[in-house]
């Protein structure tokens, strides 16, 4: 340490300028740095070498040096598969309609919830809709069952209001479709308004005090105000979420769905999962999730490159 | 004066009372969940009991808490919270601290973000994962449980930009008086950010608990399964296979059922309020956009 020391001093005496530059050692940064490297090279790196897989027969007693190369063969099977078609449309269906859905009603909420001139109650109603987002989907899982079961409390309420048959919520592709898009704007909806209520913060006053004077009504206000100071953090959201159109919540279908739905419920991740892990078609698997990953991949920096064109904004 | 007009304050009380019902409407399953464990369970098996209990009992409750696999997975889960957020802590700090120096005083910087981040971008998936798991012989041990998600790239991220935003001057005093790196990181950087430290823990805390999956496929052992994965296979798959069943067959009934989803609950429950206010402020969504 003290000739790595001595030697940075002498380097930097030896330089024009004196840098504000710290002269300290940088081997104790590498060091921190170090166990969280090792970690993310065991396990991230490690399984992306995995993925030669895809190209494989892959037999465990082989291992992935000795299995035999099949080239394309598990891709070709995936784009003549036609159940494979069915829940890529599935993936992409359950993605884009959460996508959508969670951006108009945090946005009508943040409108909303902005009117509330009292800060308590403003307060009370936060703390209630940002709770179901903190909890996992094992839970709700487990008391969605219950609550939408055909004497569960949903159907009740349904039959004594309404006369109607009891629905088959998760029996059912339609209403189990409606359902996870239901049920994840119901978890979701509360806790994304935050990035809203944020944006909202910082509209400047002064263009409600001028438009006071001027006359306009609150509408008017939120119409030529509020509504386009909203915009340029819609448009980063929605970009953002380009990357996530191939990422339908595996927790959440993992934890509703069954046998009976899986040609409306079925996704990629949940069918990897059970053909390729469950069943031991690793090769498969894997090629399955690779064409996911690499479509996310380009959307992800696809997203990113356009988020930060139109808005300037950056991740670190 | 907007909102002392007439229209206005009709607006005011249906949105008052909309997001009223609103709000409820999000607490409500959980209520309706917390009657149903409190309940007898006639009543409960006869679905007739809605936000008041009926037959008001603890009896789930001892039921769930007498059953031995319960308890081995509420240990295990525990057991992995504790250890595994520590553990996260003291390796996304030091890294976070690292990377949050200027890339002219430490030069790999950049190299390393760049190594970091592409994890958060590309990952090998499931299968290779699992593999992996099995071929470094970890399966049905605690660390196939903590390791793996042990460095969270965005947890890093977080605490990084938080770093960056304590005063240079602090360091450069400390540097003055004769401290390295690891002196100004522990004695200055550490207690200053407590609060981001504090947030981020919970974060992996809150991760750690509902964590199912991983316990699902590494661990094959009824007494290592982690809570939230023992409750996966028991209540939302029912699939009483993986145990012994004279000891499950009555944690299937409807109340118990109940209790135990509100155990597992329960913690998040506790920790939420503080989760929220922290990002009510917004620090974190400040913090992201730098």
């Amino acid at each position: 340490m003290d000739m790595n020391t001595t030697q940075q001093t002498a380097l930097n005496t030896g330089s024009h300028k004196m840098t504000k530059r710290s002269n300290k050692p940088t081997w104790i940064l590498h060091l921190m740095v170090l166990p969280a490297a090792i970690l993310v090279f065991i396990f991230s790196y490690l399984p992306m070498s995995g993925i030669v897989m895809a190209f494989q027969d892959y037999k465990a007693a082989l291992g992935i040096t000795g299995s035999p190369w099949v080239g394309l063969k598990h891709f070709q099977y995936m784009f003549q598969n036609e159940y494979f078609l069915q829940i890529t449309w599935n993936t992409l269906f359950f993605a884009c309609s959460k996508i959508v859905m969670n951006l108009l009603i945090p946005f009508i909420f943040a409108l909303l919830l902005n009117e509330v001139r009292h800060m308590g109650f403003k307060r009370s109603i936060q703390t209630f809709v940002y709770l179901p987002h903190f909890l996992s989907w094992v839970t709700l899982g487990g008391i969605l069952i219950d609550m939408l079961a055909q004497t569960g409390i949903i159907n009740q309420f349904l039959t004594s209001i309404f006369g109607t048959k009891p629905i088959f919520f998760l029996g059912d592709g339609f209403w189990f479709r409606l359902t996870i898009i239901f049920s994840d704007v119901w978890k979701e909806f509360g806790f994304n308004t935050i990035i809203f209520l944020a944006a909202l913060a910082g509209i400047n006053p002064a263009l409600y005090e001028a438009a006071e004077v001027d006359g306009a009504s609150r509408f008017k206000q939120t119409l030529y105000i509020t509504i386009p100071s909203l915009i340029p953090i819609t448009i980063v959201v929605a970009t953002l979420a380009l990357g996530n159109v191939l990422n339908a919540n595996f927790d959440q279908i993992f934890n509703l769905y069954n046998p009976l739905i899986y040609q409306q419920g079925d996704i990629i991740d949940t069918f990897v999962y059970r053909e390729g892990l469950l069943t031991g078609q690793f090769s498969f698997g894997t090629a399955v999730s690779l064409f996911k990953s690499v479509i996310s991949l380009i959307l992800i920096v696809v997203s990113y490159r356009l988020a930060y064109k139109f808005a300037g904004y950056r991740i670190f | 004066m907007y909102h002392k007009t007439l229209p206005y304050r009709i607006f005011s009380i249906f949105n008052y009372a909309f997001l009223a019902i609103i709000s409820v409407l999000c607490v409500l399953p959980m209520l309706h969940l917390f009657m149903v464990s409190l309940s007898s369970q006639a009543p409960a098996n006869a679905g007739l009991v809605k936000l008041w209990p009926i037959g008001f009992t603890l009896e789930a409750y001892t039921k769930t808490f007498g059953n031995a696999n319960f308890l081995s997975s509420l240990w295990v889960s525990v057991e992995r919270t504790v250890l595994g957020t520590a553990l996260a802590m003291v390796v996304n700090t030091a890294a976070a601290y690292a990377l949050s120096k200027e890339a002219h005083t430490f030069r790999a910087r950049n190299i390393y973000m760049w190594y970091f981040v592409i994890t958060m971008l590309f990952t090998g998936g499931l299968i290779p994962s699992y593999i992996l798991i099995l071929k470094l012989g970890l399966i049905n041990t605690l660390a196939a449980l903590i390791l793996p998600g042990l460095v969270g790239v965005y947890n890093v991220i977080l605490l990084l930009n938080f770093f960056r935003a304590v005063p240079k001057d602090l360091e450069e005093a400390a540097f003055m008086d004769g401290a390295g790196y690891l002196r100004s990181f522990i004695s200055i950087y550490l207690p200053i950010s407590l609060p981001a430290i504090a947030t981020v823990s919970l974060f992996i805390m809150v991760g750690h608990w509902n964590a199912y999956f991983d316990g699902l496929i590494y661990i094959k052992e009824s007494e290592n399964l982690p809570l939230a994965s023992f409750m996966q296979t028991i209540i939302v798959q029912a699939d009483m296979t993986k145990f012994d069943p004279s000891l499950v067959a009555n944690l299937s009934q409807r109340t118990i059922r109940a209790s135990q989803i509100f155990i597992g609950a329960l913690p998040i429950l506790m920790v939420y309020p503080f989760l929220q206010r922290f990002f009510v402020k917004g620090i974190v969504i400040g913090a992201v956009k730098e």
